[in-house]
């Protein structure tokens, strides 16, 4: 029997479970290395030359090269190890999560400061589909 | 015999961080969270703990995908604040207690929550950030902590149901040890908020309110929201809000004593929120 995932069903969202997990294991683990000064410096150094030490798919490394964090989330990255690339980049979370909505850096923090985005319309799929 | 006084509730926002480190507590963005926590610095100074027993999550720090254990328990003498990309925050290396933390993982253990003990580990925003707001800039943190580390990152993280449970084995556990020590149990994280994807940005003000009047008045009705209700209504990282019931089971079935109580909207990307309740034996 299918494990049941009712949060496929919450818009704009993807859950880091097992599944995504299991795909996005060594762009993550790519990630981690980050956390060493050394590995920083080497990675902005050679982009691509540090990211084919890792077993990780070509789409997975296009998407860590274009920062384009959406895209890493579908392949498999979870945002507290990407938030290392960021950090890499001298970017703060709240860019990190702006860059995913299709805001600008200062349209996101406004919304963010009037109240964030609200609940109503955003709780389920279909409310994004009529959109 | 050891006795729990306390429990402190709190969001961990690494920014917090970034503004108490970077100096930037008296601009006007940073003044609003920061006004909420004038009253718990003066209480933790009134009411300072023997030991703090601190609930909350690795951020794929300590813990990458090599291991991911549901509940850890840190033993150790000491941790070091970790290096989380940024460079490690200037903070006191936060002490342990090697000998209550001992205690409460075999007596939890065997009360049947398999808890994962951790003899090195180094600790991330998620507990030092806390540390931060309860205690601004001091040079030594002022007791021992024991981290304890919960699973938020993968999911399925823990149900309320199971770390509320657990909370309860911890009062057991604390009050079983000999020796007259004070514990606080602190419960961070939370409250709504979206770091990834289209929806980041997130804040659902109603349901956090809700979510406080509940953790005060109605735990166990509480701790049994399902995981679906905090992803949709809460964000995706708003599920970190499980650990807050691991704190307040540990408090007995007595009402608590509200002293003090504070929400704000937003700390980077996300909603504050503060308790401090004091237990009623």
């Amino acid at each position: 029997m299918a494990l049941e995932k009712p949060y496929k069903d919450v818009p704009g969202t993807t859950i880091f479970d097992a599944e995504q997990s299991r795909k996005g294991y060594w762009l993550n683990q790519f990630c981690v290395s980050l956390m060493k000064p050394e590995n920083r410096a080497r990675f902005k150094a050679n982009e691509r030359a540090c990211l084919d030490e890792w077993p990780m798919t070509e789409e997975q490394k296009l998407a860590v090269m274009s920062r384009d964090l959406n895209r890493c989330i579908a392949l498999g990255g979870n945002i507290y190890f990407l938030a290392r690339i960021g950090a890499t980049d001298g970017k703060s979370f709240q860019q990190m999560a702006g860059s995913m909505t299709g805001l600008s850096e200062e349209e996101y923090r406004d919304m963010m400061i009037s109240g964030g985005r609200s609940i109503e319309g955003n709780r389920y799929t279909h409310e994004w589909e009529k959109k | 015999m050891a006795r729990i006084t306390a429990s402190v509730y709190t969001s961990h926002v690494p920014a917090i961080g970034a503004a108490l480190d970077l100096g930037k507590t008296g601009e006007p963005y940073w003044q609003k969270v920061f006004s909420g926590y004038e009253f718990s610095k003066a209480w933790l100074k009134e009411n300072t703990p023997d030991v703090i027993f601190l609930v909350y999550n690795d951020h794929a720090t300590a813990f990458s995908l090599e291991m991911i254990p549901t509940f850890a328990i840190g033993c150790a003498a000491e941790f070091k604040p970790a290096d989380e990309g940024w460079g490690p925050r200037p903070v006191p290396v936060v002490k342990g207690h090697p000998e209550l933390a001992a205690h409460i993982a075999q007596s939890v253990i065997m009360d049947d929550f398999d808890l994962t003990i951790v003899n090195k580990m180094d600790v991330d925003h998620g507990l030092t950030v806390p540390l931060s707001l309860m205690c601004g800039q001091p040079s030594e943190w002022p007791c021992p902590v024991i981290p304890f580390a919960v699973n938020v990152v993968q999911y399925p993280v823990p149900s309320g149901r199971r770390c509320y449970q657990l909370g309860k084995a911890i009062r057991k556990a604390v009050e079983s040890y000999d020796a007259p020590l004070k514990v606080q149990v602190w419960g961070t994280g939370g409250m709504s908020h979206q770091l990834q994807g289209p929806r980041a940005g997130l804040i659902n003000r109603e349901w956090d309110n809700a979510f406080l009047d509940r953790l005060i008045a109605d735990p166990a009705g509480l701790s049994q929201m399902p995981h679906i209700d905090y992803v949709r209504e809460a964000g995706s990282e708003g599920i970190e809000l499980v650990m807050w019931l691991i704190a307040r089971g540990a408090l007995s079935d007595k009402p608590p004593k509200v002293a003090h109580r504070f929400y704000h909207v937003p700390a980077s990307n996300t909603a504050v929120g503060h308790l401090i309740l004091e237990n009623q034996q």
